[in-house]
C-alpha cells in the first residue's frame, strides 16, 4: 500500500478531510472511503459520465481526477443536489417523466444537467443534447432525459 | 439430438467461461498501480523532478489521457508531476497587438469560453469545443492534447494553422519549436529527458482573417476523428487570399501541415473551385492507415472534402469579421 496523503476539501458544503493514496481516483475515494455511493462507476475511462461531479463548479468525470488533485477544491455530488428535504426540480422532473430505467447513469445526468442549467437557464434541445453528450444512457433513448431537463428549466424559470 | 441441444453440449468444450472475479479482485483490476504524486510549484521544480526520474516520470495536466493509459496498462510510471499549480501553466493572455499566450495546462473550456478568442482563433475554439464532452473539456488541455501526440488529436491542426510556437522548458533552459515540428510519430514527440511543454504562443490575428477546424466522426459528438482538417486564411483589401495555412489530422502518423495546398491558395480568389483544388493538393500529405475507424482510401477522400469545407467556412468568417 502506498503512502497516504492528507487532503482537505469541501464536499456538498461541508468541510471534509480524508486520507488517500496517490493512485486513487476521486471516484474511488468518494465511494469507498467517504461512502458517498450516489456517484456511480460506469466505464472508469471517461466515456460514460456516470461518475460526473462538480469540481470547483465544473462538471468532471471523477474517475479521471486523482483524489490528491482535489486538495483545496469544492466538490458537489448528486447527494448535494436536493435541498432541505426537497428534491431538486431536475430530480422531480426525472421522476415524473420516467427519465430513467436502471438508474446507473442518472446521478451523472443530474449533476451535468444542473451544471448546464446553472450556466444556461433556458437551453434548447440542441444545447441539452450537446452539453450532455458526455453522459451515456443505454436505457431511455435520451428523449425522456432531454424532456425532463426542459421541464425542469421551465419549472425553475416559473419559480424565479 | 436436436441441433440446439448438441450446440449446448459442445459449447463448454470450445469456450471456457472464466468464473466472475470476486469484488475484491474486480477492484484491484480497476485500480491504478501505485505511484507517487508531486505538485510542482515552479517550472524549475518540475524540470528537476522530470530530469531525475527520466522515463519513469510523466507530466499530469488534465489527466484525461494519462490516467486512462495508466489504468489500461498502456503506460506505467513511478511518479506523476502535476504541473497545473505552476502559475505560468494556466495563463491565458490575449491582446490584439501581441497575440495569445496559452499555458500548456489551460483547460479547453477556458479557450472556447473566451469571447475574444472566438473571432481571433476560431479554429482553436472549434477544436477545443469537440474534444470529448463537457466533463473532459473542464480538465483536458491543448498542451496535453499536443504532448499526447495522437495522430487524430483535434487541437493540433488548429495549432498548426494558427502558427503556434511551443515553449519547452528543460535542464538547459527554455527552447522554442514551431508546433508542426513537435509530433514525431504516434504518441511520440520532440520532448527530451527532463523537458516539458510550458506554453504555446500565437501571433496576433490579421485583419480580414478567418479559420475553422472540423472532423468527420460517425456519431454526433464524443468520438475520435476518422479524419480532421484545419484551415486559416487572410484576405487582402481586394478580397483575394493573401496568406493561408491548411493542416490535417488522422490521415498520417502525425498531424500534418499541408504546405503545397497552403502555398497554392496565395493570390487566388476564395472560390469553391480554388478550395476544391487545395483539397486535392492537401491529399498529397495523407498516408493513412486502415483501422476500425475507416479504410485508408476513405480517409484520403475525406481529407479533400474536409479541407474544402474548412476553407469555405474560414473564408466566410474572414469576410464577415466573425
Amino acid at each position: 500500500m502506498g503512502k497516504r496523503i492528507h487532503v482537505t476539501t469541501t464536499i456538498n458544503g461541508e468541510p471534509v478531510e480524508f486520507l488517500c493514496e496517490a493512485r486513487q481516483s476521486l471516484l474511488e475515494v468518494l465511494r469507498d472511503v467517504l461512502r458517498l455511493t450516489g456517484t456511480k462507476e460506469g466505464c472508469n475511462n471517461g466515456n460514460c459520465g456516470a461518475c460526473t461531479v462538480l469540481l470547483n463548479g465544473l462538471p468532471v468525470d471523477s474517475c479521471l481526477v486523482l483524489a490528491v488533485e482535489a486538495e483545496g477544491a469544492t466538490i458537489e455530488t448528486v447527494e448535494g443536489i436536493a435541498c432541505g428535504g426537497h428534491l431538486h426540480p431536475l430530480q422531480q422532473c426525472f421522476l415524473e417523466g420516467a427519465a430513467l430505467q436502471c438508474g446507473i447513469c442518472t446521478p451523472g445526468f443530474l449533476v451535468a444537467a444542473k451544471a448546464l442549467l446553472d450556466k444556461n437557464p433556458n437551453p434548447s434541445e440542441r444545447d441539452i443534447r450537446f452539453e450532455l453528450a458526455g453522459n451515456i444512457c443505454r436505457c431511455t433513448g435520451y428523449d425522456k432525459i432531454v424532456r425532463a431537463v426542459q421541464d425542469a428549466a421551465q419549472r425553475m424559470a416559473a419559480s424565479r | 439430438m436436436s441441433a440446439a441441444t448438441s450446440a449446448y453440449v459442445f459449447l463448454p468444450r470450445i469456450r471456457r467461461v472464466p468464473s466472475p472475479p470476486t469484488p475484491q479482485l474486480a477492484a484491484e483490476i480497476a485500480a491504478l498501480k501505485d505511484f507517487e504524486y508531486a505538485a510542482a510549484a515552479t517550472v524549475e521544480e518540475a524540470v528537476s523532478l522530470l530530469a531525475a526520474r527520466g522515463d519513469s516520470a510523466r507530466v499530469l495536466a488534465g489527466g484525461t489521457d494519462i490516467l486512462v493509459q495508466l489504468r489500461e496498462g498502456l503506460r506505467s510510471v513511478d511518479l506523476l508531476v502535476d504541473i497545473k499549480k505552476i502559475p505560468e501553466l494556466t495563463v491565458l493572455e490575449y491582446s490584439p497587438e501581441t497575440g495569445l499566450k496559452l499555458g500548456a495546462a489551460t483547460p479547453c473550456y477556458r479557450i472556447y469560453g473566451d469571447e475574444r478568442l472566438r473571432t481571433a482563433y476560431a479554429a482553436l475554439c472549434d477544436a477545443t469545443r469537440i474534444i470529448g464532452g463537457w466533463q473532459v473539456q473542464s480538465r483536458a488541455s491543448v498542451g496535453g492534447n499536443l504532448c499526447n501526440s495522437s495522430p487524430a488529436a483535434d487541437s493540433i491542426p488548429a495549432l498548426i494553422v494558427h502558427s503556434a510556437t511551443c515553449q519547452i522548458a528543460g535542464p538547459s533552459g527554455v527552447r522554442e519549436l514551431p508546433v508542426e515540428e513537435f509530433c514525431t510519430g504516434p504518441g511520440r514527440n520532440a520532448l527530451e529527458r527532463g523537458e516539458f511543454l510550458v506554453s504555446l504562443t500565437f501571433p496576433p490575428p490579421l485583419p480580414r482573417s478567418g479559420s475553422h477546424y472540423l472532423r468527420h466522426i460517425p456519431r454526433n459528438e464524443m468520438d475520435i476523428a476518422v479524419a480532421g482538417a484545419g484551415a486559416w486564411l487572410a484576405l487582402d483589401e481586394s478580397g483575394r487570399i493573401a496568406a493561408a495555412r491548411v493542416a490535417l489530422s488522422a490521415v498520417a502518423p502525425t498531424p500534418k501541415f499541408a504546405a503545397e495546398a497552403s502555398e497554392y491558395l496565395v493570390g487566388k480568389a476564395p472560390t469553391e473551385e480554388v478550395f476544391r483544388e487545395a483539397g486535392e493538393l492537401a491529399k498529397k500529405v495523407a498516408s493513412p492507415i486502415t483501422d476500425m475507424r475507416g479504410p485508408a482510401e476513405y480517409r484520403i477522400h475525406l481529407a479533400g472534402v474536409l479541407v474544402r469545407r474548412a476553407l469555405t467556412k474560414a473564408a466566410e468568417r474572414a469576410q464577415s469579421g466573425y
